[in-house]
């Protein structure tokens, strides 16, 4: 077995570069890219019905990990039914602080200028980061190895197990998550509140509970992204959340705000570009791609990838 | 069935409705006539509980609803199909119906109504997989419609449905809200700006002006009026 570091300095031979080269790459740009459209979701899900980010979002992926920290202690490590009991309670718990930060926070707020939420959704960052810091510590802790990992090598290629995980969970979520919009009733109110709030009301339905559902969903789905992201990068700390939290934000930009498919594009394609940026000679610039991604989009594209501006008959 | 009494609104510092208020009987079609500005969405809005009354009693099958939230007023049988129709534009036209019945479980009962609805306006059942924002103003009035007749109201308010609608179209409209009112026993208030079209099907009409009621009477009447004549059916 080879270890992931190994694989990307050694001297690729000529018979498997760059191929090889380039495949790592794209699948670790993939396996990030994933986590991103996770925390993504959240972010276009909650603005698709209440037209603001929740900057706080990213914190509650942070909790998401550390929850899983917590949690982790309480299973024999390496196994699958522990990794995955860890998951769910991640999830479970983080569901339940979304639709807590909702009720308390923004609820009141309903109807005032997006300014006001906007800065209130700071306010709960940062009351979500120095909680974090008192409770936890500001000292990084190392994430438990709650799944079982090997490395399986193809040549100069490695795959590691977590990579699949974290590309096989994502999926399925995102999977899950497409059922339940275009499939099921609540889903279809989501989508009606999402387009006219006033006439969902006026076919009956409670658009609070529909908003306290969709932070709950978008706050499960950024769980599993701490969990996820944890198993990969296994130093967690309370403010871990800023930087994947802003990439993400500019990953549901990239697809279209307030379009799914949108997020889970925009997020694997950020996180192969990062991969990508990373692995050559401007690897400084890996944070500052994201950036320029937004900068570009906005300028040229505002809409997003998947966006349109929708022109209501009226 | 509807009593509005004394019912002041508001939007902000400027008052739109002051002290309105009128009967509607069950099973009639009662109309709200009145110009731009002059209070009538606000009004509907009041009543289906979109917009919150400064004061005064919106009362419904002997129930006070006034501060009821709006999802639970439609839960009572009082559907109001707004200002600008207001259908889910990116659901297909199937999505929009199956909102319209978001209130009810048994699913006998939603394909009864589906059925109703298709046999009212067939054009929504050739057209079911469109996205309901591709269809024309008609079309949308007819979904909006449709949709709210797929929760089994008791009481329907329209708001302008000829608004913005081809003239062979509107009549069709017409004749549509009559039959629904006909043969299904609903009750209808209807808001126009087309005041001949409005007190032509209604049976009572009542004309609001700057936020209060000015005229009210059975709408053959109202029709000869020389006054209501000269201000709003053309001279
Ligand atoms: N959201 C709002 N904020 C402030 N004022 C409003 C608002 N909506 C309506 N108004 C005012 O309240 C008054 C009544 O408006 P309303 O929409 O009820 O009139 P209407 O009779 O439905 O007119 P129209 O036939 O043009 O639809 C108007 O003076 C209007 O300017
Ligand atoms: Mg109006």
């Amino acid at each position: 077995m080879t270890t992931q570091s190994e694989s990307l300095n050694s001297q690729p031979s000529t018979l498997n570069f760059p191929l090889s080269e380039f495949l790592q790459q794209l699948l670790n740009g993939l396996s990030l890219g994933a986590i991103y459209a996770l925390i993504a979701l959240g972010y276009t899900m909650v603005y698709g019905v209440l037209r603001f980010i929740n900057f706080a979002h990213s914190d509650v992926f942070m909790v998401g990990s550390f929850i899983g920290y917590y949690a982790g202690k309480h299973v024999p490590e390496r196994t699958y039914w522990g990794g995955l009991l860890v998951l769910v309670v991640a999830m479970l718990g983080c569901a339940l602080l979304g639709m807590l930060i909702e009720r308390l926070c923004y609820r009141r707020l309903r109807g005032s200028a997006t300014l006001n939420v906007l800065i209130t959704a700071i306010g709960v960052s940062l009351l979500l980061e120095y909680s974090g810091q008192v409770f936890f510590g500001a000292t990084p802790r190392t994430f438990p190895d709650i799944f079982p990992s090997t490395n399986f090598a193809f040549g100069s290629l490695v795959i590691s197990s977590n990579q699949i995980l974290v590309i096989v969970v994502a999926t399925l979520l995102m999977v899950a998550l497409q059922l339940i919009v275009y499939r099921t009733k609540i889903g279809t109110a989501m989508r009606a509140v999402s387009l006219n709030p006033k006439a969902a009301q006026l076919v009956g339905v409670n658009n609070d509970i529909v908003i306290s559902f969709t932070f709950g969903l978008g706050s499960a789905l950024a769980a599993a992204g701490g969990i996820l992201y944890a198993i990969n990068y296994p130093s967690i700390d309370p403010l871990m959340g800023v930087m994947p939290g802003l990439k993400a934000f500019v990953a549901a930009v990239l697809g279209g705000i307030g379009n799914i498919p949108g997020a889970a594009l925009g997020g694997l394609l950020l996180g192969t570009v990062e991969t990508f940026v990373n692995g050559s000679q401007w690897s400084t610039y890996k944070d500052a791609i994201a950036f320029a991604i937004l900068i570009g989009i906005l300028l040229f594209r505002p809409a997003g990838l998947l966006g349109k501006f929708t022109v209501e008959k009226v | 069935m509807l009593s509005v009494t004394d019912l002041e609104v508001c939007y902000g510092s400027i008052s739109a409705l002051r002290g309105v208020s009128f009967t509607i009987p069950q099973g009639s079609i009662v109309t709200l006539i009145g110009g731009n500005g002059a209070g009538k969405t606000t009004t509907l809005r009041t009543i289906s509980g979109l917009l919150r009354a400064k004061s005064g009693t919106v009362n419904f099958l002997g129930e006070d609803i006034t501060s009821l939230p709006a999802h639970k007023i439609v839960a009572r049988g009082l559907s109001h199909v707004p200002e600008g129709r207001m259908v889910f534009s990116n659901l297909t036209v199937g999505e929009n119906l199956s909102m319209g019945a978001y209130l009810l479980s048994d699913k006998a009962v939603i394909a009864k109504n589906r059925d109703y609805v298709f046999s009212i306006f067939p054009r929504m059942k050739e057209r079911l997989k469109q996205t309901a924002g591709t269809l024309s103003g008609g079309e949308q009035q007819m979904l909006a419609i449709g949709r709210a007749l797929m929760g089994n109201p008791k009481f329907l308010m329209l708001d302008e449905p000829s608004l913005g609608i081809a003239p062979r179209l509107i009549s069709t409209i017409f004749e549509k809200i009559v039959e629904i009112n006909r043969t299904h026993g609903i009750t209808i208030l209807l808001v126009e700006q087309n005041a001949n079209l409005a007190l032509e099907v209604s049976q009572h009409a009542y004309v609001l002006e700057t936020g209060a009621i000015v005229m009210s009477g059975e709408s053959k009447k109202l029709r000869a009026d020389p006054q209501l004549k000269a201000t709003y059916l053309g001279g």
